[in-house]
């Protein structure tokens, strides 16, 4: 079955996004996304030391832009022009890649979503030719703004970021999905491989999560249990659930044809 | 002698260098990385012929763990 997730023109075959964050080495790293079968894989920008370290190992030598999406990110941007800055030099760092993804934080301790900065930088980012994909609150109104915008894909939160809380608001996740002619994906809050499958069976185009991953007693058993969530709840949405039957039962077994009738 | 502002440390150099002879003295040149230079992006294209200036402030960076 051809069922690939397709972002700015282009087609993947995982619908299972992942970070490069918390992980222990970057033998962790690469071992945990691999078994994620995930090509899409964040990144975030920092300053580099400036010979204090001279040899210090790449990310981008364990996971080459050749052979994986690279999805720079603005976290801990906490202003549409620093988001916008940041985003600038990941594009001179992958050589005029176009993909992002844009996060515009509004407080530390709950790592919310600044709205009114992140629909600032979007439209600047989108102006300047990024395909911009967006971390945003579960709010169907601002979701819609994002995509009338020119977002290439709208990412609502399920739970707070890192808290592996789980998919906490269905209802709000379903009005988004249910509106929106981008795709939209689940970024933060999932914690284990259920929560993977539920923002799936909801209609989501697919998940990005890191922690839920990288903070698992095994990381690469996780990730791998993650990569068969996101399908196994795809292939539910797609199939198409059964409808609930509120308090009444219906036998799975004849009802005639029974010994001593 | 010129003073630049480098990831927000104040540094010295002796003469003026071109950003190219800059990341070559750091053991930077070569790596993935990007410049930016008073607000502007330096093109990769163009760190060889961009002279570093008194006053300049730079962003040079990488690509990081994150999610």
């Amino acid at each position: 079955m051809n069922d690939s997730l397709v972002i700015a023109g282009k087609s993947y075959g995982s619908r299972l996004l992942v970070g490069t964050g918390k992980y222990k080495d970057f033998d962790e790293t690469r071992a945990a996304i691999d078994a994620s079968g995930a090509e899409i894989v964040t990144v975030a920008i920092r300053r580099t030391n400036i010979g204090q370290n001279p040899g210090e190992p790449n990310l981008l030598d364990v996971l080459p832009p050749e052979k994986f999406t690279i999805l720079p990110n603005t976290a801990g941007c906490y202003t549409a022009d620093d988001a916008v800055r940041t985003l600038r030099l990941a594009r001179e760092l992958l050589d005029g890649h176009a993909l992002v993804k844009l996060e515009v934080l509004g407080d530390p301790k709950t790592l919310f979503p600044n709205m009114p900065e992140t629909l600032k930088a979007a439209e600047v980012l989108v102006k300047d030719g990024f395909d911009v994909m967006v971390y945003c609150a579960d709010d169907p109104i601002q979701a819609k703004m994002l995509e009338d915008m020119g977002c290439a894909a709208v990412m609502p939160l399920a739970s707070l970021i890192g808290s592996g809380m789980g998919i906490l608001n269905p209802w709000n996740l379903r009005l988004i999905i249910d509106q929106a002619n981008v795709p939209v994906l689940v970024d933060a809050g999932v914690g284990t491989a259920s929560d993977a499958a539920i923002a799936m069976e909801l209609g989501c185009d697919g998940v990005l999560m890191n922690t839920a991953i990288a903070h698992a007693q095994n990381p690469v058993l996780m990730a791998s249990a993650m990569k068969k969530a996101v399908e196994c709840g795809r292939e539910a949405f797609l199939a198409g659930r059964m409808p609930r039957k509120f308090y009444t039962a219906d036998p799975s077994s004849p009802t005639s044809g029974l010994i001593g009738s | 002698m010129i003073q630049l502002i480098i990831n927000g440390q104040p540094e010295r150099l002796e003469q003026a260098l071109t950003v190219h002879a800059l990341l070559e003295a750091r053991q930077l040149a070569g790596k993935r990385l990007a410049v930016e230079r008073n607000g502007e992006i330096v093109p990769k294209g163009r760190h060889a012929e961009t002279l570093l200036a008194d006053g300049d402030r730079l962003e040079i960076v990488v690509a990081v763990g994150g999610g």
